[in-house]
């Protein structure tokens, strides 16, 4: 398969950057980070530098990886990351446009890379149970019914990449707090701290995210799925604790 | 360079007091002059991120560091099974001492009675630990905590998070990491990768970093140095890990003198997406549930194997564990597994993509199942899985056998460590899969969680406390110039990278070919001949790449391709001294199947009269020529037998 790909180059986060295009032929079973492995193969040996973009796992988990895809955060397929698309599910393309995410709040270090440590700010403001080592009561001392833990479970699954962000008109990240908030204060043992959802969403607005108006991209893009409901139980906490 | 005298520290007496009786001896500093003490830990995955927030609520000054761009990132984040823990809420026999000895046993008795058992009773404080944290189990209707089996185990003691309990307890660690850096104690680095050890008068007092964003080398310094930057599976170029996952900051102790134990031992999965071409650039594990249901076969005849599996008929396919392990069948454990499939492909019966003209890859087939349970029983088990093997071989398990072969998973080898998981350089320790301590020559499922747990949020604390209280905090206004010494040796060897003198070649392409040799002859058979054949062609690729490693762009710049150059140059020093562990090890234990001492029913055999020890290497100035110093292992409380699961 022989693709035309269009790449953000950027050399810095001082400097402006553009879209280079190069050519690639790979294999429909090769995937889509193993294409730019390929492409970035190519160019060191021919004295160019790489492009630079994040990965880790490759298999979906990390969150590492964040890449746009003509248009899209994490590409065409849904309900998965970067890492786990692969180049057949491109075949009736020609032409690949690749960047980085978007957002004042994640500036980009270099070409695909950004910085993305405003998602430490918003869990350092109170993204925790305060829960100091061996002071834990015995596990099973506090049931918690399987409806709630599985609801904490779907919001806690979230991989922190960023792409709801990316893909937000308002580059807002509502759905990541709130999916940290629905996991945490649901839970009995999360309960304590009846403050957090406004913790986490004045940490939001101080680094330079947007806030929702319900274009619901997030959920569209998410690849794990998480659901808008979230910001449904982070709101109904909202409004009983303040 | 002198033998050194290795003592475990392990306490004596009775094995139910041991660390009560430790902690009790362990020397703790005042609450008042904590904050005089600074602690690094490299690395933040489970062990690092647990062992940092632990040491911050207790009041030390808490330096961490990580390579990639978030703690929640580390590859711990993928552990899918489980985690165990001797809690006996299922009422089913289990016990500390049970799970105590099934872990020694699994790792066929090459490891030390002490630690595992340490392991063992702290295995319920973690999952108080982690629910009152809020990691979300799963949980039964009756809302207490469920329970599964797993990996052969007779009992119900693995706890799990649906196929993400890897993510969410190294959230739950990263949260409780997150609280500390917002009040103070933790000062935290990522983006940053370790590339030196500091040493101050033979003590371990601090690193050298490289700020993977700017380039800038910095020197940071404290009073003793953790390190839990995890295994070393990527020496094999293909495995299950992520693609970051390096040996270079526990490489970079060891030559500085920290002991390296048992390298060789390399957990091979059987159950992994087979290879499909020469561009792939890692392995996906698939869940070792899978050999609950699914029955695994090869073609009996090689004029099979190129035909679709639904058109061999029932009298042509070979269900070779079935066969070969009537008792435990598809359940053997993971090594045993991993052999079998190794010796059907050599063969000449496997299925599948042809790599280097052999294929590799056996069914594993739920036809069956399907019929028997139906569709929906065996979609609302492996659903996950399922979908995942179809997203990435473009294959439908549904209604033909998945293929899969086994791969390179986890490290039991790393740095020699004693009962205080320091190693054998004062102030350095080494938590989590870094060390070698508790899982001897072959890790059961569902125990890297809770290793990695016990070290960062019980132990390390206890043993890191032990040891400041006994030295005064260090003068950090003061120049050192064992830093500037280390920072200068740091910069030497980028520059060594970035100017080969004959540029040719990628670090992936050498890699690669490392990978390969080493997979050949120290993966999941190992002989003599082969072994000292690899020695050698390391060598010879290690001086090639030297010579002809090719990286663009600069040391002061965000540059992945000198990075990687940096770990790829380590990975080729551990990759000789693995072999030179293999090749000394000549018995069978575990994970290490040396063909000479295979019986002919396929038995592995273990010479416990020579081999009881942990293999404790040294760097002697030259990588080529270790020093072995030996650890030899005393079971007081369990009598050493045979594996046997026929």
């Amino acid at each position: 398969m022989i693709f035309t790909l269009h790449i953000w180059r950027q050399q810095d986060s001082k400097s402006g950057g553009d879209f280079e295009q190069y050519e690639i032929d790979v294999d429909e079973g090769t995937s889509f980070l193993e294409m730019l492995d390929a492409l970035n193969e190519q160019l060191i040996v021919t004295g160019k530098e790489a492009i630079a973009f994040d990965f880790d796992c490759r298999e979906g988990i990390c969150g590492s990886c964040n890449l746009v895809i003509n248009g899209t955060p994490h590409g065409k397929h849904r309900a998965t990351t970067t890492c786990q698309q692969y180049m057949r599910d491109y075949a009736d393309e020609k032409e690949l446009w690749i960047e980085p995410w978007r957002a004042t709040a994640f500036p980009i270090i270099k070409d695909l890379i950004v910085d993305r440590s405003a998602f430490e700010k918003i869990i350092q403001a109170g993204g925790y149970i305060e829960m100091r080592t061996g002071s834990a009561p015995e596990a099973n001392t506090m049931p918690i019914e399987k409806h709630i833990a599985d609801d904490a479970f779907d919001a806690a699954t979230c991989i922190g990449c960023g792409a709801c962000v990316a893909v937000c008109p308002n580059a807002s990240a509502t759905l990541f707090v709130a999916a940290k908030v629905s996991h945490l204060s649901s839970l009995p043992q999360g309960q304590m701290d009846q403050k957090r959802a406004g913790k986490l969403l004045e940490a939001m607005e101080e680094q330079g995210f947007g806030s929702c108006s319900n274009y619901r991209e997030c959920e569209r893009v998410c690849p794990k799925e998480i659901s808008v409901s979230t910001i449904t139980t982070m709101n109904k906490l909202l409004y009983k604790n303040n | 360079m002198s033998e050194i005298e290795l003592d475990s520290h392990s306490p004596k007496g009775s094995l139910e007091d041991r660390w009560t009786q430790h902690k009790f001896n362990s020397k703790i500093v005042n609450p008042a002059n904590r904050k005089k003490y600074t602690v690094i830990v490299v690395g933040t995955g489970l062990a690092g991120a647990s062992a940092a927030a632990s040491l911050g609520e207790m009041g030390y000054n808490v330096k961490t560091f990580c390579f990639q761009d978030s703690p929640r990132r580390a590859h711990s984040i993928a552990a899918q099974g489980g985690i165990n823990a001797a809690k006996n809420y299922q009422n089913d026999g289990d016990s500390v001492w049970r799970l105590f000895y099934d872990t020694l046993k699994g790792g066929d008795f090459r490891a030390r009675e002490s630690n595992v058992y340490r392991l063992a009773e702290l295995s319920s404080n973690i999952i108080d630990q982690a629910v009152a944290q809020g990691v979300p189990f799963a949980r039964e209707y009756s809302g207490y905590l469920a329970n599964r089996s797993f990996g052969g185990a007779q009992v119900s003691r693995t706890f799990y998070a649906r196929g993400q309990t890897g993510q969410q307890l190294l959230l739950g660690a990263y949260q409780a990491m997150s609280k500390q850096i917002a009040e103070g104690s933790i000062t935290h680095h990522s983006r940053s990768e370790m590339q030196d050890l500091i040493m101050v008068k033979g003590h371990a007092k601090g690193i050298v970093s490289r700020d993977l964003v700017s380039g800038k080398l910095e020197t940071h310094m404290a009073d003793c140095v953790v390190l839990c930057t995890g295994g070393y599976s990527n020496v094999f170029y293909l495995s299950t890990n992520a693609k970051g996952c390096n040996t270079s900051a526990i490489w970079r102790a060891h030559k500085q003198g920290a002991l390296f134990a048992n390298p060789c031992f390399t957990q091979i999965h059987p159950t992994c997406i087979p290879q499909h071409g020469a561009l792939q650039s890692k392995l996906t594990l698939m869940s070792e549930s899978l050999r609950n249901d699914g029955r695994v076969w090869a073609p009996k005849r090689k004029e099979d194997c190129d035909k679709k599996p639904e058109d061999i008929p029932e009298e042509n396919r070979d269900y070779f564990l079935e066969r070969m392990y009537p008792a435990f069948g598809n359940l053997v454990p993971r090594d045993i597994a991993s052999r079998a499939v190794k010796l059907i492909c050599d063969e000449g019966r496997g299925v599948g993509h042809e790599i280097d003209g052999q294929k590799l890859g056996v069914y594993l087939d739920f036809a069956q199942a399907i019929k028997r349970l139906g569709l929906d029983a065996i979609t609302e088990k492996y659903g996950n899985l399922f979908e995942m093997y179809q997203r990435i071989t473009a294959e439908d398990p549904y209604t033909s056998p998945m293929r899969i072969y086994p791969a390179v998973h986890y490290t039991m080898g790393g740095l020699w460590v004693d009962y205080n998981l320091m190693t054998s350089i004062d102030g350095l320790f080494a938590g989590g899969e870094a060390n070698f301590s508790d899982h001897g020559a072959n890790r059961l499922g569902a125990s890297a969680l809770m290793q990695g747990l016990a070290d960062g949020y019980f132990i390390l604390p206890t043993t890191v406390s032990d040891y400041l209280a006994q030295h005064k905090p260090i003068d950090s206004e003061r120049d050192y110039p064992e830093a500037q010494q280390a920072l200068k040796m740091a910069q030497s060897r980028l520059d060594s990278l970035l100017h080969a003198p004959e540029p040719q070649k990628t670090p992936d392409e050498f890699h690669r070919q490392l990978g390969q040799v080493l997979w050949n002859a120290c993966g999941m058979a190992r002989e003599k001949q082969s072994l000292e054949t690899a020695i050698e062609e390391i060598k010879v690729l290690r001086a090639q790449f030297w010579q002809h490693v090719k990286i663009t762009g600069t040391d002061l710049e965000l540059n992945q391709t000198l990075e990687r150059a940096g770990r790829v140059a380590d990975f080729f020093e551990l990759a000789e001294l693995m072999c030179i562990d293999a090749l000394a090890r000549e018995e069978s234990c575990g994970c290490h199947a040396r063909e000479e001492h295979i019986a002919e029913d396929g038995e592995a055999q273990r010479h416990d009269e020579e081999f009881s020890f942990v293999s404790a290497w040294q760097y002697s100035g030259e990588v080529s020529t270790p020093i072995l110093n030996k650890e030899e292992l005393h079971f007081e409380f369990v009598r050493p037998n045979t594996r046997n699961y026929r």
